[in-house]
């Protein structure tokens, strides 16, 4: 909520337009989860159509440092080491200011410790001349067991420790959090009111929120507040083979085909055999993912933002006849399948839109499978597998094969299961010629076969 | 359970029903307890704030009494009507009354969630008092100067007991602390998804005075011939209308207008008209009548008498054979109404059904109600908060245009006669 006057003016700063971009600043002591914020909310931001990037600073000074000897290097006595590291963080602001003003970037994100404030005035400052707005988001954690953990799964395996035996890695990087700690200024209730941020406690546990400004600090907010780090996994996987699948129809609200319902049978076996604590079904409300969730005898949910996407006036058609009754659309669509839009149907673009929600909760949830359709689950996909826009709408996800994504690390890790029951291939890759005045021949190139 | 917690006049009450109507809109069916009301029951006539002193062993034995009914109807309200959540609205400021209702909460299997608003700026406190507290059955007798003074030292009375969420103490209770009207918040242990949907919902409203102007599209081509839905462009009558729209705008004198408008020919032609910025949301597209796209209602009562008649057994959850509904319609709408709570004055350009939809939010319609609330073409709705809710000021900018009304009939049968069927539907060429 905001009150009833205007805002009061922050130190005489000048007003920034409302499209400004933004920069998040992340802040805090390290092994705290700032890159594994950054990245995460770098994915997602680009997920949902807002350019975003992430800048490092450690990277760079790896880049400048070439190798890293020991803690000693981050001595707050080391005159050496501060002025790289100065130098390292300007030029990664260097980077920023061309991102956000050259290239068109929306958000940029600085991922360094930045745990003074006279490293965070120097940040503010260069954003008021560049006209950028700053949202911090620090991480603050005093349990041992996170840190402890956080070292083991990212720091041990990082280019800075790679000659190193686990016992010396911890040990070094245990001094050089010791070397942040004295000179660490949390962000303040008081001395820092006027700033926009967010300070995450004990990986989620509490909150607190400080001057929201806009829209995208808002969605940040919800989404950083959403996310958590429990182990668990969640399943992909399309409805079983159906009817029109079979007769290369496109969308439609078919059953599942004899094969299909093997498939069915065949995933109750899998999810049984995976042995899932808690697991939670999610199918879309077309009859296909209803009749395979039937088959698990468990509970499921349906939601309608699963629906496929909806092919308009090419509904039910096969490719071939796509091809016959609308060859103009039909090359469109080949030469930007991403923000193409079906006549009185939808865009994987718009898909991306309406699947936001679902990947909120799923942020939210631990274990769960979710049963959809080809192009739902292709914008699933990328948003896990961090795939941009281009490749988004030519990611393969077949039917009858269960994508098994558990985070690790940074990222995600994908197990394919195949579960040995044969389905017609559905997927058709960009073909050669993209022209609307191609042959009919060029144009059904890459169409898989069927009955 | 949300359980508010803080001293009067910090906006518990506006959060209380707020919250409420954006839950039940959203299709949470949420109810406000206000223990204050229990209170007015139970003592009949208020006579000072020497009630609400710390010493005041009677009146301390009626609030308690009035708290525990109160928490006896809650429990009627999750039982017997099957509501999912409840607001209980009072000051709960000491620790003794939220653990009696921490207790209660356990005994009976709920989760609870406290919403704690504290403020010390007294112009804003001021503001309140004038707002909401001068007009309340309290103070109905009453001259303002003494209400105010009275009112005062009822706060001062609760002060000296108020005890708010602790850090430390409480660092095992779910809650969000609001400081200072939303300038600041502290999140502890949000445990679900609702709470999730609540604290969003909370950080983005605000109480910056501003309107919100609804209006249709101009007049278009399909509406002429009496059919549903389509993407035509607008009649001469609905071109006049985007004019009139343009120059009605330019007289509210507003600065900063966001204008929006759907993806559809229509509201965009609108939108061009006033020649400013616009902003084009696809979420804003009129409901998908799906088989009855572009249909007339007559061929539709031809083509599908079945579906015509269940569409008028429930028009809030009928959906379209490949289409929607307007319970489908409110959840594409939901981003819409999170972003204009962020924002100040907006002119939204949109559709009848859509426009039903954001009306219902605003002034708290119930699903029954919503697919009947009348919203003519060529009427800008303005919508302006006020105290605990909306004022709406009507306004028909002059230009005739056909009714696109039909109201439900009296026979919902699927075996009626045409006839029946057709009773309300508008005029049309």
């Amino acid at each position: 909520m905001r009150g009833s006057r205007p805002p009061r003016s922050t130190r005489g700063r000048a007003v920034c337009m409302t499209n400004c971009p933004t920069l998040i600043v992340t802040v805090g002591l390290p092994a705290r989860g700032k890159t594994y914020i950054s990245k995460k909310l770098t994915r997602y931001l680009n997920w949902i159509g807002v350019p975003t990037k992430e800048f490092n600073v450690g990277q760079y000074r790896r880049e400048c440092l070439k190798i890293y000897k020991s803690f000693e290097f981050f001595r707050p006595d080391n005159e050496e080491g501060l002025k790289i590291r100065r130098q390292c963080a300007t030029a990664a602001l260097n980077d920023v200011r061309q991102y956000l003003s050259v290239e068109g970037g929306q958000v940029a994100v600085f991922d360094a410790t930045n745990t003074t404030r006279e490293r965070r005035g120097l940040i503010l400052k260069f954003a008021e001349q560049n006209g950028f707005k700053v949202f911090f988001v620090e991480s603050v954690c005093e349990d041992a067991d996170v840190i402890a953990q956080n070292i083991v799964h990212v720091k041990l395996g990082n280019p800075d420790y790679i000659h190193c035996n686990t016992e010396e890695a911890v040990e070094d990087f245990m001094k050089r959090i010791k070397c942040y700690e004295s000179s660490y200024q949390s962000l303040d209730e008081v001395l820092d009111r006027d700033l926009s941020y967010i300070k995450i406690m004990d990986v989620g546990r509490r909150y607190l929120v400080n001057r929201v400004l806009d829209h995208i600090q808002s969605r940040i907010v919800y989404y950083l507040m959403n996310i958590h780090i429990t182990p668990r996994s969640i399943y992909l996987c399309r409805h079983g083979e159906s009817d029109l699948n079979i007769k290369g129809r496109i969308g439609g609200d078919s059953g599942l085909s004899a094969r299909g319902k093997e498939f069915a049978k065949s995933l109750r076996k899998f999810i049984q055999e995976q042995n899932i604590k808690d697991l939670k079904v999610w199918t879309s409300q077309m009859k296909r993912t209803i009749q395979t969730a039937e088959c698990l005898g468990v509970p499921y949910e349906q939601w309608k933002s699963l629906n496929e996407i909806d092919a308009g006036v090419c509904e039910e058609m096969m490719y071939e006849e796509i091809q016959e009754h609308y060859p103009l659309e039909f090359a469109l669509r080949d030469q930007d399948k991403y923000r193409y839009r079906y006549p009185k149907g939808e865009s994987y673009e718009d898909l991306v839109q309406r699947l936001e929600p679902v990947i909120m909760e799923l942020e939210r949830q631990e274990n769960v499978l979710v049963i959809c359709h080809q192009a739902v689950m292709r914008c699933l996909l990328a948003y896990f597998l961090d795939k941009p826009a281009e490749e988004l709408p030519y990611l393969n996800c077949s039917l009858h094969t269960v994508l098994k994504l558990t985070p690790i690390a940074y990222g995600c890790k994908v197990e394919s299961v195949f579960l040995g029951v044969d389905a017609v291939n559905t997927h058709r890759d960009k073909p050669e010629n993209v022209n609307v005045q191609r042959s009919t021949e060029d144009a059904l190139q890459t169409v898989p076969a069927h009955f | 359970m949300i359980v508010l917690v803080g001293l009067p006049a910090r906006g518990k009450t506006y959060i209380s029903k707020k919250l409420t109507r954006y839950l039940n809109w959203i299709g949470v069916t949420t109810k406000v307890f206000n223990v204050g009301q229990y209170r007015r029951d139970a003592t009949r006539s208020y006579n000072s704030y020497e009630f609400f002193r710390p010493d005041n062993t009677e009146a301390m034995k009626i609030r308690k009494a009035c708290a525990i009914a109160a928490l006896k109807d809650v429990c009627d309200y999750f039982t017997r009507a099957q509501g999912q959540v409840v607001v209980f609205d009072a000051t709960n400021s000491t620790t003794e009354r939220r653990e009696l209702i921490l207790s209660f909460a356990k005994d009976n299997g709920y989760k609870v969630f406290f919403v704690e608003s504290i403020c010390d700026d007294p112009e804003i406190i001021a503001e309140n008092i004038k707002q909401v507290k001068l007009s309340s059955p309290d103070y109905a007798n009453c001259d303002k100067e003494e209400a105010v003074a009275d009112f005062l030292k009822r706060i001062d009375c609760y002060k000296l007991t108020y005890v708010p969420l602790d850090d430390s103490k409480d660092r095992n209770l779910s809650y969000i602390k609001i400081f200072d009207v939303g300038s600041r918040y502290l999140v502890n242990r949000v445990q679900d998804h609702i709470q999730s949907r609540i604290v969003y919902y909370l950080m983005n409203i605000h109480v910056t005075p501003r309107s919100i102007y609804l209006s249709r599209h101009g007049e278009s081509e399909l509406n002429l011939l009496g059919r549903i839905g389509g993407d035509s462009g607008l009649s001469p009558r609905g071109t006049k209308f985007a004019c009139a729209l343009g120059t009605y705008m330019r007289g509210q004198c507003i600065s900063d207008l966001k204008v929006w408008t759907s993806h559809m020919k229509r509201t965009i032609q609108t939108a061009e008209s006033l020649g400013v910025q616009y902003e084009q949301w696809k979420a804003l597209n009129e409901i998908d009548a799906g088989v009855c796209e572009e249909l007339t209602y007559e061929e539709i009562q031809d083509n599908y008498p079945e579906e015509f008649a269940l569409r008028d057994q429930d028009k809030y959850r009928y959906r379209y054979p490949k289409g929607e509904s307007y319970e489908d319609l409110v959840q594409r709408l939901e981003p819409v109404i999170m972003e204009l709570e962020r924002q100040e004055n907006v002119l939204v350009i949109c559709h009848q059904a859509v426009m039903r939809c954001l009306l219902a939010y605003f002034l708290d319609k119930s699903a029954e109600e919503l697919p009947y609330l009348k919203c003519p073409l060529h009427t800008v709705l303005k919508l302006t908060p006020v105290a605990y809710g909306c004022k709406v000021e009507s306004v028909f900018l002059n230009i005739e245009a056909v009714n696109t009304h039909r109201d439900k009939p009296v026979n919902v049968d699927v075996d009626r006669d045409p006839e029946d069927a057709l009773r309300t539907v508008p005029d049309h060429s």
